[in-house]
């Protein structure tokens, strides 16, 4: 029974009403949901060998001993299960889904019928189209060099489009293998650290701090303004560096910036520099890595079309590994990344790269923009809510996520508190490392009506 | 055989196996430039040449340069060519419009697909075997599968491959870290073992020979030959892994294309979800080479030696390194597995089957060898006593024509070109007149049967 909770498809849909779908392929939202596991404080993904008594066969391959390193699911699939145990035990519940970053918001038309008039093609003999360059479709990487790297020195041929920034940091991984050590901000994006455990870039996952060890977590907090003192930071061979950033919202300045690439430089380094929500940015921090001089030949950027066009579910993104990065022998990053790509990967899929480029005309700019927008005053209520209950609230200007400090309290149980008598679902703070104790992160994407019912519900909890 | 080397070495002036040329990739650093001090990743050091499709494809590119007006026909690659069923792509189109709705929009999709897709998947293929809709992951396709379920298995695992077998595994296996060096004299990778398979072998490798390891890769029906393993040889081969506490992962990318009686999923044969994971793809099932959509099985019952069943670790990977394949992609699939849709598909794979067909008569007529092509897009002809790098030249040189040399399958490939049949029915009639062109005036090169001593 407890294997289906590790087995159950994750609900991450943020809507909280099912709807009807035009077609049977999205009519089937209902999900195997699992039976809840016993409330306790960190969660942890129950794995219990199903049925061994019945089957007495094992293969004598061994476990991989970095998976094992992991201490429980990925957070998104666990937050998800919460959810859908919430939904077994109040069935007529409206939940209200402020976790899971997921967008909500319809995608634009010109770029959905660039989609479909791509679909389309495909049934004729000048229209199809088969394997395509597994960098990406040579128009879409000179339109992405030309919107978002213009003036930085930044060429279509340093792009390689992906289907999403989550599978370029498994990518990069795997390129840098297992001899490499890492810092990441704490509190951080999960995908970092357990893609660096899952490579065998760690020790043992350490109870006590709640680290594993051989990763440098660089502490984030309102403190030290969310960017790390970097002059107590060790040195590592990679830094994962976000901004603005999942999920604090805090956008690092140019002059933490500069800072941070001299450190690299200076540490022969190598910055991934997650840019996923710098569309998001309302100031005027650098959205590129590569603003600041110098940053090519320590950087890599990866971002993504997610939060910035609804793509959540039609998958594309991209990674940027200038000519100018090399290892420590002098070999282009770019040439062990280009050959994963080729090796591991086999390119986008041509409909959602045909969407990517009408994102990039004027009007599919235009068109995104409005929803970004749209996500932003989202953010501004929820800050706004909080606000006004006297939290101390951090982020919500630069990224569509509101930080809220929750003092003194485990934040697994506020999440649980807030699920249970709101049922709002947000994520706890710790799932994103030890520095993210003591805070609730609560994510803007999500219909007007929701987010407003949602603040409404939490001047009702907290006042 | 001399003036064919001598016809090469004039064609083009470089080596023609090709050799990644590291020394030369340093001089980048310029002179003022930095050099981080992160170390190259080893495994990757051990790869001896660029993957070989992209390889090819810069020979084709290299070809158009000197010869701009050439009509180059591409048997090369097996990127299907032929369009995609109305139907099926009129399902996307709707499902992109859809994106535009309310009612319509979807975001994140669970990682290991669509619940609909997953449980089509498994009534459309595995009805009889009782694989479960949970024990299917919906993925970008196979060449991504491979390596997840390396990332899955990790670095300290052995593996056997078929000899010769699709470049990805050995290279996913040499990047996690499996591999060990490679050995020049044979031309193969210390650590893993390479299993024979040819003629002589009817094309399945002779498992008491065949030492032990932790993972097998078998490809059935297989590219590059063409073979699809019988009943009683994969029956065989399950055995052998249960013997050996072994895991199969079975690619049946190509299970569509068999014509006789041979078996379509490893999970045909009793036993075998105790010991097998199996891989397949809607690229040459239904021309979505470019649109990406594959999937894996997992079998609950599939147990590391601890008794941890492997799908939990595969169902981290995919939730933690992947998000998913595209939700148009999935919406395209779901209607390939309709019926209309599935009947539409066959046609397309009926008309590469007569493109095989056309392809096997040529080179019979030529008394060449040629192997597969009854139950696969791919014809493997044999060449005995030459390089097949050199006649992958020779061929392109005189016909402008696209094969891949057998030897960047494994060293099991020397002496053999795959042919792979998928293009424009004018194009393959086209190509093969050229060859039969090419190969009939220069048998003493081509070395056919006729002329054996």
């Amino acid at each position: 029974m407890s294997l289906m909770s590790n087995l159950s498809t994750s609900m991450t849909s943020s809507s909280s009403s099912a709807f009807l779908a035009p077609t049977s392929f999205n009519s089937s939202r209902t999900q195997r949901v699992s039976v809840p596991v016993k409330s306790f404080k960190i969660c942890k993904c129950v794995s219990t060998p199903l049925e061994q008594q019945q089957t007495d066969y094992k293969t004598k391959v061994p476990r991989n001993s970095n998976i094992a390193k992991l201490q429980a699911g990925y957070l998104f699939p666990e937050v998800a299960r919460r959810r859908a145990a919430h939904l077994l035990k109040y069935p007529n519940a409206q939940v209200i889904s402020l976790g899971i970053g997921d967008t909500t918001e319809p995608i634009p038309d010109v770029i959905t019928s660039a989609m479909a008039k791509r679909s389309q093609a495909l049934s004729t003999l000048e229209g199809y189209s088969g394997y395509g360059a597994e960098q990406g479709e040579k128009a879409l990487r000179a339109a992405l060099a030309s919107t978002f790297y213009s003036n930085l020195g930044i060429e279509e041929d340093d792009i390689f489009v992906s289907d999403g920034a989550k599978c370029d940091i498994g990518r990069l991984q795997v390129v840098f293998g297992s001899n490499v050590t890492m810092a990441v901000q704490d509190p951080s994006y999960p995908a970092y650290v357990d893609s660096s455990v899952i490579m065998g870039q760690t020790g043992q996952f350490q109870k006590d701090v709640e680290k594993y060890a051989n990763i440098e977590y660089m502490r984030c907090t309102p403190e030290n303004g969310f960017f790390p003192d970097l002059s107590t930071v060790a040195r590592t061979d990679i830094i994962f560096f976000c901004s603005p950033n999942n999920p604090t919202g805090a956008a690092a300045t140019r002059e933490q910036l500069t800072q941070l690439v001299q450190f690299a430089k200076d540490n022969g380094s190598i910055i991934v520099y997650d840019s996923a929500y710098a569309i998001y940015m309302s100031d005027d921090s650098p959205r590129s890595i590569f603003e600041i001089p110098g940053a090519k030949e320590v950087a890599i950027e990866t971002a993504s079309f997610s939060k910035y066009a609804g793509f959540t579910g039609v998958r594309l993104g991209w990674t940027v590994v200038p000519k100018q990065l090399l290892f420590s022998d002098g070999f282009p990053v770019a040439k062990d990344f280009n050959r994963i790509v080729c090796t591991c990967f086999n390119g986008a899929s041509n409909i959602a790269q045909a969407g990517g480029l009408a994102c990039l005309l004027p009007e599919g700019l235009e068109a995104m923009q409005e929803v970004i927008g749209f996500y932003k005053e989202n953010t501004k209520i929820i800050v706004g809510a909080f606000n006004s209950l006297g939290f101390k609230v951090y982020g919500g200007q630069n990224a569509p996520y509101v930080w809220v400090h929750f003092p003194g309290q485990n934040s697994w149980d506020v999440f649980s508190e807030i699920l249970e008598k709101t049922h709002i679902v947000t994520t706890p703070g710790s799932g994103f490392g030890p520095g993210g104790e003591g805070f609730i992160r609560v994510s803007a994407f999500g219909h007007r009506e929701n987010v407003l019912e949602a603040c409404r519900r939490f001047q009702q909890l907290y006042n | 055989m001399y003036k064919l080397l001598a016809c090469c070495s004039m064609a083009s002036g470089i080596s023609l196996q090709p050799k990644m040329v590291q020394a030369s990739l340093g001089v980048q650093k310029q002179g003022n430039g930095h050099c981080t001090n992160v170390p190259r990743n080893v495994n990757l050091e051990k790869l001896q040449n660029n993957y070989l499709f992209p390889e090819i494809s810069k020979r084709e590119l290299q070809h158009l340069d000197k010869y701009p007006n050439a009509k180059v026909i591409s048997l090369g690659i097996g990127d299907t060519t032929e369009p995609i069923p109305e139907k099926i792509s009129l399902s996307m189109a709707n499902y992109a419009r859809a994106l535009s709705t309310a009612e319509g929009y979807r975001g994140y999709g669970a990682e290991q697909g669509n619940q609909a897709l997953r449980k089509a998947i498994a009534e459309t293929f595995y009805k009889n075997v009782l694989i479960r809709d949970k024990e299917v992951f919906v993925s970008d396709g196979s060449q991504c599968d491979i390596s997840r379920l390396q990332l899955c298995l990790g670095s300290k695992v052995t593996i056997a491959v078929q000899d010769p077998s699709f470049p990805a595994y050995i290279d996913s296996s040499v990047i996690i870290g499996q591999a060990g060096d490679f050995q020049d004299k044979t031309g193969k990778y210390q650590n893993i073992v390479y299993m024979q398979c040819g003629p002589e072998n009817n094309f399945f490798p002779d498992l008491t020979t065949t030492p032990r390891t932790d993972v097998i890769f078998f490809c059935s029906p297989n590219n590059p030959t063409g073979h699809a393993a019988t009943r009683k040889q994969l029956q065989q081969l399950v055995e052998f892994a249960r013997d050996n506490g072994s895991i199969i992962i079975f690619d049946s990318a190509y299970a569509a294309y068999i014509t006789d009686n041979s078996p379509k999923s490893i999970f045909e044969i009793p036993g075998a979800k105790e010991v097998a994971i199996e891989i397949s793809s809607f690229s040459k099932f239904a021309g979505f080479t470019g649109v990406r959509l594959g999937w894996t099985v997992v079998p609950e019952e599939l147990l590391f030696s601890s008794g941890f069943p492997v799908i939990n670790d595969f169902n981290r990977i995919v939730c933690t390194c992947f998000n998913g394949a595209s939700n148009i992609s999935q919406a395209g699939g779901l209607a390939c597995l309709s019926s209309e849709g599935f009947q539409a598909i066959c046609s397309v794979i009926d008309y590469y089957k007569e493109n095989t067909k056309i392809l096997v008569n040529t080179f019979a007529s030529l008394g060449l060898k040629a192997y597969g092509g009854v139950n696969a897009p791919y014809v493997w002809v044999h060449f005995p006593g030459l390089k097949s790098w050199n006649v992958f030249a020779e061929i392109l040189e005189k016909t402008h024509i696209i094969t891949v040399p057998g030897s960047g399958f494994g060293p099991g490939g020397a002496e053999y070109i795959r042919i792979s049949a998928f293009g424009q029915r004018e194009r393959i009639i086209e190509a093969s007149w050229r060859l039969e062109k090419l190969i009939s005036n220069e048998k003493a090169l081509f070395n056919s049967v006729e002329n054996k001593e």
